[in-house]
């Protein structure tokens, strides 16, 4: 079956642009090649700073014929609507229309039309120009003089010219004739621009692949990578040297060559002397350069690895040389900033912080520093952490924003803080904090371990949660400006990892307090007008808890939830145990749903959430009948058949036991517990009516029931428990 | 230009006045009206009428020129090897952009002595864009072995008016390329006139003292009083050159078809935008004015795009 070969050949297409490019490409077409009824074997697309390319392997060289049925009116219809239906149908008389027969309707005429597939070099021409036309670049632009008139062509940078070509591997292929934007197809495209720029006549996928290779163009951008990847590798082994691997980097670096020659370049020793970071950030977002390290001390080295785009004459020593003034250059600026940084101490910053607003309604960062300090003080004993170095270490933590370096290179903050903290002689834990106070990240990022660290990451987060949702600026959707969730996932994760014991409640008020203590009018205001600063916790507690209702606690939940699901638990436990009262001490929380999960994998725990779903369900149902609940200890004097009597002797040993196993916070007691219940509550269901004819007996019944709820809810509120 | 025929001194390599000479020459044969500098303080060539207004209406235009640029934030007094507060910018622009636009640009950098099959030359992303001239575009910065040494865009918006056609720009930043091709790290060290031993003027002997003194002047002491009353002065004149020049048609109507005062209403302009820089270097503008100052200047540049495209030569009837 023929294939198809597109090329659009344009100026240089942003590096960062041109993965999602091919992806767009190779969807927008074959997707519309299935709609028009051909189905391809196979597609691949490419992508080069200077074109998109795309292979798309066995189309039919026709589109099937379609048989379409058209209903007719029945035999004997007026003419008028037998007219209608053979000029609709496209027949010329009768005749050319079958009879069917239907039980309801009697006979009547059916005309069957067939719709003759097009060749498909034909519907590629028409697909073609539309998915030009509509491409979804993320930026696009208009050029030349037809830019003049409305509705000119765009395209990501000028677009020079397309090819298209489709036909069997065996034959000559054919142009796919289109025209757009005044571009006529064609079978011509060029190299390399430096190097082999004259015009290149190609036929199919492997004939252009290889001529563009020959024309120094590798098409495939995961070849460009390897190729990259693999001789800057040998070049740094040949000097004994390690390549600091750079995914990100290696991808935009193959976006920015057609054609890649990998050299190597040397700079001054001296600037080694500045933090590595510093000088890897400054090579890899100003020049697109890999640096490497001598893998004994996994300290940098004063060599750098530049990827090229031709191969040039004297073997590229002026393009190194260039490279080296430029990186020279770069680092004699960076070390400038870090030296210049260094003569101002960390707290001399921070005054400055009173001009600059962090949220309008939140107020400056002076104050989130000042709130963030006086919570990571509160915090630290809840970690163990020297509240002194909380204080201190919260106080400088956001002071390198202001630095030099960390203007030029905002990646760099935190790590900037630790370095001028180190420098001007701070206490360890204090510098690790202020580097680490942003962690974790993401869901990948290190999680900090140490005690100041904690409380310093804890109170940065819970300050601008608890904010936030003072002034009711809370995540929608996909729009999350302030990064609440990464915050909430943040706090989840710094507890979970380090056994953290907090109750989240306690801790937003103790942030609020912060907020109330600056006499913050909005969240004064939103707190409750009888609300003043200074006033009783309790009272913050109680109206914070009023203001979010269960909101923020319930955003962790979620947070929880789907930080669990990743790790394989199940989402319902999570519901299961947060709908309990007063839960809101996160590492308990887990560890809960932890020994519920195990329980529910027994037998025993099946079944008894098998039964206590069981008594639910009749309980509702009773319940709805009689209009009232059945609330309240059943009389032990009414209990008459020997199940029964088990059953609330199980419930109250049960409840006993898994009370004082939660109050030592065993759950595998407290579950262990519960599933001593499960014989008598089997055993019940076996024996026992409960709606017994007694109306007396039958309430009494149905409140042993509700005791079955009750006791399991010592555990989990099991009615949250799916299956 | 490095022929065997041209005198030392007059090589794009040795000195920096024979690089524009090679590139005024370059664009000239190409067929560019040769313009000079602007007559006033400007932040980019850009800001140029040749270029901000020329680039909106329907009529073809290319011209090359010089341009001084002051960036007053930008001085180091003298200190920094590569940071200037006024330097040189060389700017072309072509309407429409002519389809060998980027061959044109290679051939100018190989006129000056770049050779492509030596150097490792790039167009790498960057998307320009002027929030005090309501304008983008979208185009490269242009490489030369990891150093930038031009901007390449392809005018879409100025002043916020549709370029129909769209115009192509080039920028050459001439210390850099100069220092570039002279292989000097510190731009007052580049060559000036290509003379050696006693005849050589360096870029230093020409600049450094003004380096000094307007960054001292920059930073520290330019009159903020003076400066915010003058940027409302300029703002308030810009205003009324736009509204006396529009034209009342016979009927006394107020439909505005013709403009007479496009150009002394953009001066206005371009001197509102210039003393904005210099209140924002001496760091008396906070962070929120900032904004409500560049507003104010595109509010301006937008009245005065407007009052162009109502002009002969921005294309009205």
């Amino acid at each position: 079956m023929p294939d198809l070969l597109l090329e659009f050949f344009s100026e240089e297409i942003p590096a960062r642009m041109q993965p999602r490019a091919a992806d767009d490409l190779r969807k927008l077409v074959t997707d519309r090649l299935v709609e028009a009824g051909l189905v391809y074997e196979g597609a691949k697309a490419f992508a080069t700073p200077r074109r998109l390319a795309l292979a798309v392997h066995g189309i039919p060289a026709r589109q099937p014929d379609l048989k379409e049925e058209k209903k007719g009116p029945r035999v004997g219809a007026p003419q008028a609507a037998i007219d209608g239906f053979l000029k609709s149908a496209g027949l010329a008389s009768l005749d050319q229309a079958k009879v069917e027969k239907d039980p309801k309707k009697g006979e009547f005429y059916v005309a069957v039309v067939e719709k003759k597939g097009r060749p498909a070099i034909d519907v590629i021409g028409e697909i073609v120009p539309e998915v030009v036309r509509a491409f979804p670049w993320p930026k696009s632009m208009r050029w030349g003089a037809a830019s003049a008139q409305p509705g000119a062509l765009t395209w990501v940078r000028p677009l020079h010219s397309i090819v298209a070509i489709f036909g069997p591997e065996t034959e000559d292929p054919d142009v796919v004739i289109f025209s757009v934007g005044g571009i006529a197809s064609g079978s011509i495209t060029h190299g390399h621009r430096f190097m082999a720029p004259a015009a290149i006549e190609v036929r199919r996928q492997a004939d252009y692949m290889e001529k563009l290779e020959k024309a120094k163009v590798i098409v495939d951008p995961a070849r460009r990578q390897d190729i990259i990847l693999a001789e800057a590798k040998n070049l740094a082994f040949a000097q004994g040297f390690e390549l600091v691997e750079d995914a990100g980097l290696l991808a935009e670096a193959a976006g920015l060559v057609e054609w890649p020659v990998v050299l190597m370049g040397t700079f001054d020793r001296a600037f080694l002397a500045i933090p590595d970071e510093v000088i890897r950030t400054t090579i890899r977002n100003n020049q697109k350069c890999f640096v490497l390290r001598d893998p004994q001390t996994a300290k940098l080295v004063n060599k750098f690895i530049l990827i090229a785009n031709i191969e040039a004459a004297d073997g590229g020593k002026a393009i190194v040389a260039g490279n080296e003034r430029v990186i020279r250059a770069r680092l004699s600026d960076a070390t400038f900033f870090y030296e210049s940084d260094l003569k101002t101490l960390l707290e001399d910053r921070l005054p400055k912080f009173e001009g600059i607003v962090f949220h309008e309604k939140l107020g400056t960062q002076w104050q989130r520093i000042e709130r963030i300090e006086r919570l990571a003080a509160a915090l630290a004993p809840l970690v163990k952490a020297d509240i002194g170095k909380a204080r201190r270490a919260a106080r400088l933590c956001k002071a390198d924003l202001l630095s030099d370096v960390v203007g030029e290179f905002p990646e760099l903050q935190g790590l900037m803080g630790k370095y001028y903290a180190e420098a001007q002689g701070e206490d360890e834990a204090v510098a690790h904090a202020i580097e680490d106070h942003y962690s974790p990240k993401g869901p990948d990022d290190l999680v900090p371990a140490d005690p100041v660290s904690i409380a310093v990451a804890l109170a940065d987060k819970i300050d601008t949660l608890v904010g936030f949702w003072a002034i009711d600026e809370k995540p929608t959707g996909s729009k999350d400006p302030y990064a609440l969730r990464r915050a909430a996932l943040g706090v989840i994760r710094l507890v979970l990892s380090n056994g953290v014991r907090m109750g989240l409640l306690d801790v937003f008020s103790r942030a609020t307090e912060g907020y109330l203590e600056q006499d913050n009018a909005h969240v004064v205001a939103a707190l409750g007008k009888n609300q003043t600063p200074g006033s009783e916790f309790d009272a913050i507690r109680r109206s914070f808890a009023a203001l979010t209702g269960a909101g923020l606690r319930e955003f962790f939940a979620d947070r929880l939830k789907v930080q669990l699901r990743e790790q394989g638990a199940r989402h319902d436990l999570v519901d299961a145990v947060f709908s309990l009262e007063g839960q809101d001490d996160l590492f308990l929380i887990v560890r809960r749903v932890e020994a519920l999960g195990r329980f529910l994998d027994t037998d025993d725990g099946r079944n008894l959430l098998a039964g206590a779903k069981r008594a639910a369900n009749i309980l509702r149902i009773e319940e709805k009948k009689d209009g009232h609940a059945f609330a309240g200890a059943p009389d032990g004097a009414l209990l008459k058949d020997p199940e029964e009597k088990a059953l609330a002797g199980a419930i109250e040993a049960a409840r006993d036991d898994a009370a004082a196993a939660v109050g030592r916070e065993d759950f595998a007691a407290a579950m262990a517990a519960m599933a001593k219940l499960r014989p008598a509550v089997d055993a019940f269901f076996d024996k026992v009516t409960v709606n017994a004819d007694d109306k007396v007996l039958r309430e009494n019944r149905l409140k042993l029931l509700n005791e079955i709820r009750q006791a399991t809810r010592a555990v989990a509120d099991f009615s949250k428990i799916e299956g | 230009m490095t022929d065997s025929g041209t005198p030392p001194h007059m090589r794009p390599d040795r000195s920096f006045q024979a690089l524009i000479l090679t590139l005024q020459r370059f664009w000239a044969d190409y067929g560019c009206v040769i313009l000079q500098p602007y007559d006033m303080e400007v932040g980019a060539g850009t800001f140029h009428p040749a270029t901000t207004l020329r680039a909106l209406g329907p009529k073809p235009w290319n011209a090359a020129y010089v341009q001084p640029s002051r960036r007053p934030k930008d001085g180091r007094y003298g200190e920094n090897p590569n940071r200037l507060q006024h330097y040189y910018q060389y700017q072309v622009i072509l309407k429409p952009s002519p389809p060998d636009i980027q061959d044109l640009y290679l051939k100018s950098l190989a006129a000056i002595g770049i050779d492509a099959g030596l150097h490792d030359i790039r167009f790498v992303e960057d998307d320009w864009e002027s929030p005090t001239l309501g304008a983008w575009g979208l185009g490269w910065e242009c490489w030369c072995d990891g150093m930038e040494v031009s901007q390449f865009t392809y005018f879409q918006q100025v002043a916020g008016f549709e370029c129909a056609p769209v115009s192509g720009e080039l920028t050459y930043g001439l210390e850099r390329l100069a220092m570039y091709v002279q292989g000097v790290d510190r731009v007052y060290d580049l060559n000036f006139n290509g003379r050696e031993g006693a005849q050589k003027v360096t870029y230093g002997d020409v600049f450094l003292q003004a380096e000094q003194e307007y960054s001292r002047h920059n930073f520290e002491h330019a009159d903020t009083a003076m400066l915010f009353e003058q940027f409302k002065m300029a703002e308030a004149a810009c205003r009324k050159y736009l509204d006396v020049g529009w034209q009342k048609n016979e009927t006394g109507s107020e439909k505005k078809e013709r403009h007479l005062m496009a150009l002394p209403a953009y001066d206005q302009c371009i001197k509102a935008s210039h003393v904005f820089n210099l209140l924002d270097a001496r760091g008396v503008i906070s962070v929120t004015e900032r904004q409500s100052y560049i507003l104010r200047v595109r509010e301006l540049a937008k009245a005065c795009g407007a009052a162009w495209l109502a002009t002969e030569a921005g294309g009205a009837g």
